[in-house]
């Protein structure tokens, strides 16, 4: 493991060598310590903290790739612009965790349970890579291409992600397997206005939208045709800690509950 | 002021909460090697070949082969062996043992073992190699069941439930002077020496077992460590140096024991009105691959499955049956949070099927002195079902908010239950359990096998003393418990550490009292130097038990409880979200009221994630959510307030009029669970009575 | 690599992709943090990066680098909510402990109920049922514990 006190060294070593940049690592040392992962040459960006920043430009919401779940809950500018995203935070892990994980880990890691996931996606958030040669930006709705597969490259770092500003009620919601310290088995962000976005995770090999959803309950076509279609439009799966009947009954019943509360 | 009856400060020093405390992972010797299992990867089959492909240089390896006496666990019976000969039982049975100086090179060594696999059994309903029967037969329930004027049925399921103590399963074999000496987690230092002695035979005779600081134990150290100490000794031998052998949570998820899952059948004959006139049950339990305490595990749950109950025609049927899956064993509670499930719940069924209130139905049916229990056992003024029922209903305004919450999505639902203390029938007698007090230079000192896993053994036990004999209390000290150094008191199991060896150190006391002859120990020492009295302890003259037909005093005394829990459903994700638990519970009185209720709380979380939270997944024959991410147990946000009684009727065969208590708490909160759902209309039949399930009652509904 | 532990320089020569709770419990033979699980579920080998509550088992020592680490050994003993964890039976079996206090010394002066249950949500234990450990956490902040204390009735 080397480890990087700013972002160029970080980005020069990405370039020289593969290597899996870690920071918080509640991820990737749990991984770590059960040995599935295999040895891997770690890239310990934690110091970078260029990359901490929670900022606006513009009218953009930036936050550092390192920003970290409890910085995010105690950002008045978070608080003020994207609750949601506070929602989501509070119910990751437990504060341990708060403390250290982060939301750039939370996208590379890229699970389809990753609470914030859903928040971003429905908030058209754009990711920021950087490499050493180049910057580009990536909209988090095309950012994964499978499951735990994205379009980063190996020399690049996620830097931060920018989010425009949000029009309508903001709702969350995560079903865990338990009150706390629990990963989800549905979770929901939406965000209600005549367009209305809505994200799911737990349902899909990756973080979705659901379009066409969408577009019905824009069209006016009202809830009870909005959960028919999401019924088509999600497929989620029997796993280890839920089935796929109870996601798609709880995702259908979220819905609901959404437009209800958002109305 | 007495130090019965009083929170009196922990003999237990600050140690736990400055880190000072010593656990076997925390402890290290010269020389010493890290041990680690290699286990099978198949549910049943035979090996063919095992192929090192590693270098072997600087290991020891141990496999059947270097069994110096018997390759067999001497529990109850002795199926079990240490490593596996050739023929494969269960997933992660242990196969071989390696040791190492380097904990990188251990893990990195890689073993390559072939099998000839074979067709497993996992489902116990199509087992048909039985490990123990039960038939207990009060009156004719046939003839009784003919007579009824309704028939209610149900059959009841219970899953595995995991152990979970913080600290996993570890142990360290030091060789020593002319033998070995096993440091490790463990509550019954003299179960693991009886395995040693069989393991070893007379080639190492000179063994002992030092119990260190214990993160937990609720049954799943009861008997597991002989195995795993077992395999500490046989590297320790082979190497000639120190082994610790510590688990990972993953390992002691999958290979050691869990509570035995259960299907329990009911077949009960009611007045219409709502007196019980017969009741029929069966009981099958999983034991796994092998016997290890099944007998026992079904007893208790056989004994205790028509509930608190007064019924003159009753039959209980049970069989513990062999699966090809890692063998179950002891879980706090021990066959009764399953059977007390069922029973409790089917209670409910039978209130709703006759149109009763169940707390009316309970009015009706619960024991009272002078009645007789399902293995003809008069019970006398310590039953106490009545008591804690009323407190219970009157202390949560239950039947008001029975009323109000219906048809909301808050409700609310009771179980009555009890729990026998000490070992059942003739074994307290059978154990012959010993207690020993040693008068040191300034006053006197415990010395039994009694473990403080967290119970609080040691201060219970000075409290006892402290009394007993009249001394100081801060004069009072207890041996760690070191085979070698203290009395074999028994198991550290089944609710008897107070009531039993406190019993027997109670009557120690009084012997000493009377030889000191006025004088304190100090004085005494002085004068005339150490002595010890030991003594034996002397069960009630007046237990009679057949163990052949299961009928009649079952136990010494019983504990009483009554649990109510008031929850909320959500309508939308069907989660489960305790408000409240009131547990009112009672066990004689108790020595120390700070940790007896922490007893209750504690039991009562675990039996709240029994009903809850706590499934296990067992793929192919073995648990696959062996992680404590993915095995929930409750966390602070998951746990309501709880509101504990301690109600007292004092029991006379008990110290200072105490009964059992450590797992009386265990077999309420499920069955109050569901029967909180069931108000709200969720035919709950089983547990954990997850959000998934909750959600398929909610669609028949 | 150099770092502050429990108030002075520590300087240990190890991997830097080591666990902190490795580095702690070995090279530094602090034992008072504990491993319940390996994956940051259990806390209860949370120490002070910082100030911060973490859980060490997911640490790499290389991220302590020039930062103040605490672990329970660093509350020398006589930090009252060690005696209040012991006398209001906060611990039984104590595994658990050392985590438990080191999340609990986050919080504020004057916490609500709410705010130590979720202060210590991500510290598992399995003998208490929690209860007791709020009551010393609450006695410490000289804050009312607002439960219904366990009455004994005679019967």
């Amino acid at each position: 493991m080397t480890s990087a006190s700013s972002l160029d060294e970080a980005l020069r070593a990405l370039r020289d060598e593969k290597r899996t940049p870690i920071a918080g690592a509640t991820d990737l040392y749990v991984a770590l310590n059960f040995g599935t992962l295999e040895q891997r040459k770690f890239l310990d960006i934690w110091a970078v903290d260029e990359l901490r920043d929670i900022s606006e430009r513009g009218d953009m919401l930036v936050l550092g790739a390192l920003a970290t779940y409890t910085s995010m809950i105690r950002s008045p500018l978070v608080v003020k612009r994207l609750p949601m995203l506070v929602e989501a935070a509070r119910q990751v892990g437990g504060a341990q965790i708060q403390n250290r994980g982060t939301v750039g880990g939370n996208i590379a890691n890229g699970s389809p349970a990753g609470d914030s996931l859903p928040v971003l996606a429905a908030a058209d958030a754009v990711v920021v890579l950087r490499s050493a040669d180049a910057e580009r930006r990536v909209p988090i709705t095309e950012y994964y291409t499978g499951y735990r597969a994205s379009v980063m490259r190996p020399d690049e770092l996620i830097v931060a992600v920018e989010i425009p500003p949000v029009e309508g009620k903001q709702w969350f919601r995560k079903v865990g397997t338990r009150a706390a310290q629990a990963i989800s088995k549905v979770v929901v962000a939406g965000v209600r206005s005549a367009q209305p976005r809505i994200s799911f995770g737990s349902v899909a090999p990756t973080v979705v939208r659901v379009p066409l959803t969408e577009r019905a309950l824009a069209s006016g076509a009202g809830i009870a045709e909005a959960v028919r279609v999401l019924a088509q439009e999600i497929a989620p799966i029997d796993d280890i800690r839920s089935t796929a009947e109870y996601r798609l009954r709880v995702a259908t019943n979220l819905l609901r509950r959404f437009w209800t509360e958002t109305a | 002021m007495p130090a019965v009856g009083n929170s009196v400060a922990r003999k237990d020093g600050i140690g736990k909460a400055t880190g000072a405390a010593k656990y076997a992972d925390d402890i290290t010797f010269p020389g010493m090697l890290i041990g680690r299992t290699i286990r099978s990867t198949i549910p049943r089959g035979r090996i063919r070949s095992i192929r090192f492909d590693f270098d072997t240089a600087g290991f020891t390896i141990v496999d059947y082969r270097d069994v110096p006496a018997t390759n067999a666990v001497d529990l109850m019976a002795q199926d079990q062996p240490f490593l596996v000969e050739t023929e494969v039982r269960h997933m992660a049975e242990p196969i071989l043992l390696l040791a190492h100086e380097d904990r990188e090179k251990l893990n990195a060594a890689s073993v390559e073992i072939e099998y000839d696999e074979e067709e497993p059994l996992f489902d116990p309903e199509r087992s048909t190699q039985v490990f123990k029967s039960i038939d207990i037969v009060k009156g004719n329930v046939s003839a009784a069941l003919e007579k009824a004027d309704v028939i209610v049925e149900g059959t009841y399921r219970t899953g595995h439930q995991e152990h979970i103590y913080i600290e996993p399963n570890g142990v360290i074999a030091v060789p020593e002077d002319g033998g070995i000496a096993i440091h490790g987690s463990v509550q019954c230092p003299f179960y693991v020496i009886k395995a040693l002695r069989c393991l070893l035979g007379s080639a190492h005779p000179n063994v002992r077992v030092i119990q260190t600081e214990t993160g937990g134990g609720f049954g799943g150290k009861e008997e597991y460590p002989s195995m795993i100490a077992g395999h500490a000794v046989m590297l320790a031998i082979k190497s000639g140096r120190p082994v610790k052998i510590i688990y990972d949570r993953v390992e002691d998820m999958v290979a050691t024991t869990k509570r035995h899952p259960a299907i329990v059948r009911h077949r009960t004959g009611v007045t219409r009105d709502g007196r019980l006139v017969a009741m029929d049950v069966d009981v099958l339990m999983d034991g796994g691959a092998y016997v290890t305490l099944s007998p026992t595990v079904l007893s208790r749950g056989c004994i205790h499955a028509a509930g608190p109950y007064r019924c003159d025609d009753i039959r209980i049927q049970g069989r513990a049956v062999f699966t090809n899956t890692p063998p179950n064993g002891a879980f706090r509670g021990f066959g009764a949070p399953q059977t007390e499930f069922a029973v409790e719940v089917h209670m409910d069924r039978i209130a709703e099927q006759l149109g009763i209130d169940p707390v009316e139905l309970r009015r009706i049916n619960a024991l009272r002195p002078g009645d007789r229990t399902a293995t003809g056992q008069t019970l006398r003024d310590d039953c106490s079902a009545h008591m804690v029922l009323e407190e219970a209903i009157r202390r949560t305004d239950f039947s008001r908010k029975r009323k109000e919450y219906k048809g909301t999505n808050r409700t609310i639902g009771l179980a009555l239950f009890y729990h026998g203390a000490g070992f059942t029938g003739a074994g307290e007698r059978n154990l012959k359990s010993k207690a020993r007090l040693e008068l040191t230079p300034s006053g006197v000192r415990i010395a039994t096998g009694s473990t403080e896993i967290g119970q609080g053994t040691r201060t219970m036990h000075a409290q006892i003393v402290t009394d007993a004999l009249g001394i100081p209390y801060e004069d009072v000290e207890v041996a760690q418990p070191d085979t070698s150094k203290v009395a074999d008191s028994g198991p550290t199991v089944a609710s008897r550490t107070c009531m039993v060896v406190g019993k027997i150190l109670e009557e120690c006391a009084h012997e000493m009292k009377e030889k000191l002859g006025g004088l304190t120990p100090a004085e005494y020492y002085k004068r005339s130097g150490p002595f010890t009295v030991e003594r034996m302890y002397e069960p009630p003259d007046w237990i009679q038990w057949d163990d052949k037909t299961y009928l009649g005093d079952a136990y010494a005394t019983y504990g009483w409880g009554c649990d109510v829990v008031e929850l909320d459903v959500d309508p939308d994700t069907y989660e489960v979200r305790p408000i409240k638990i009131t547990a009112v519970q009672e066990f004689g009185r108790p020595i120390h009221p700070a940790l007896a209720r922490g007893q209750i709380e504690g039991g009562t979380a675990q039996g709240m994630g029994y009903a809850l939270l706590e499934r296990v997944v067992m793929r192919n024959g073995a648990m696959a959510n062996s992680t404590l991410t993915n095995y929930t147990i409750p966390t602070t946000l998951d746990m309501p307030e709880m509101d504990i009684v301690m109600l007292e009727n004092p029991y006379p065969g008990g110290p200072f009029g105490a009964k059992g208590l450590g797992e009386l708490p265990m077999d309420g909160p499920a069955p109050a669970v569901v029967n909180a759902l069931r108000h709200m209309g969720l035919d709950v039949r089983e547990i954990p009575a997850t959000p998934e399930l909750i959600a398929n009652c909610v669609a028949r509904a | 690599m150099k770092f502050m532990l429990n108030g002075a320089v520590k300087e240990v020569a190890t991997h830097p992709a080591a666990r902190l709770i490795d580095v702690l419990r070995e090279e530094c033979g602090l034992t008072g943090t504990k491993e319940g699980c390996g994956e940051g579920e259990c806390g209860a080998c949370t120490v002070l990066i910082d100030g911060e509550p973490v859980c060490s088992c997911i640490i790499p020592v290389a991220q302590v680098a020039d930062a103040e680490v605490t672990t329970v050994e660093g509350l020398n003993g006589v930090h009252p909510l060690q005696k209040l964890f012991m006398d209001e039976v906060g611990a039984q079996c104590g595994i658990c402990t050392p985590g438990m206090i080191m999340a609990a010394l986050s919080l504020g002066p004057a916490p609500t109920l709410d705010e130590v249950r979720t202060a210590l949500a991500g510290n598992l234990c399995r003998c208490t049922g929690y209860s007791a450990i709020y009551r010393a956490v609450m006695k410490w902040r000289g804050m009312p514990v607002g439960d219904t204390p366990g009455s004994a009735v005679v019967a």
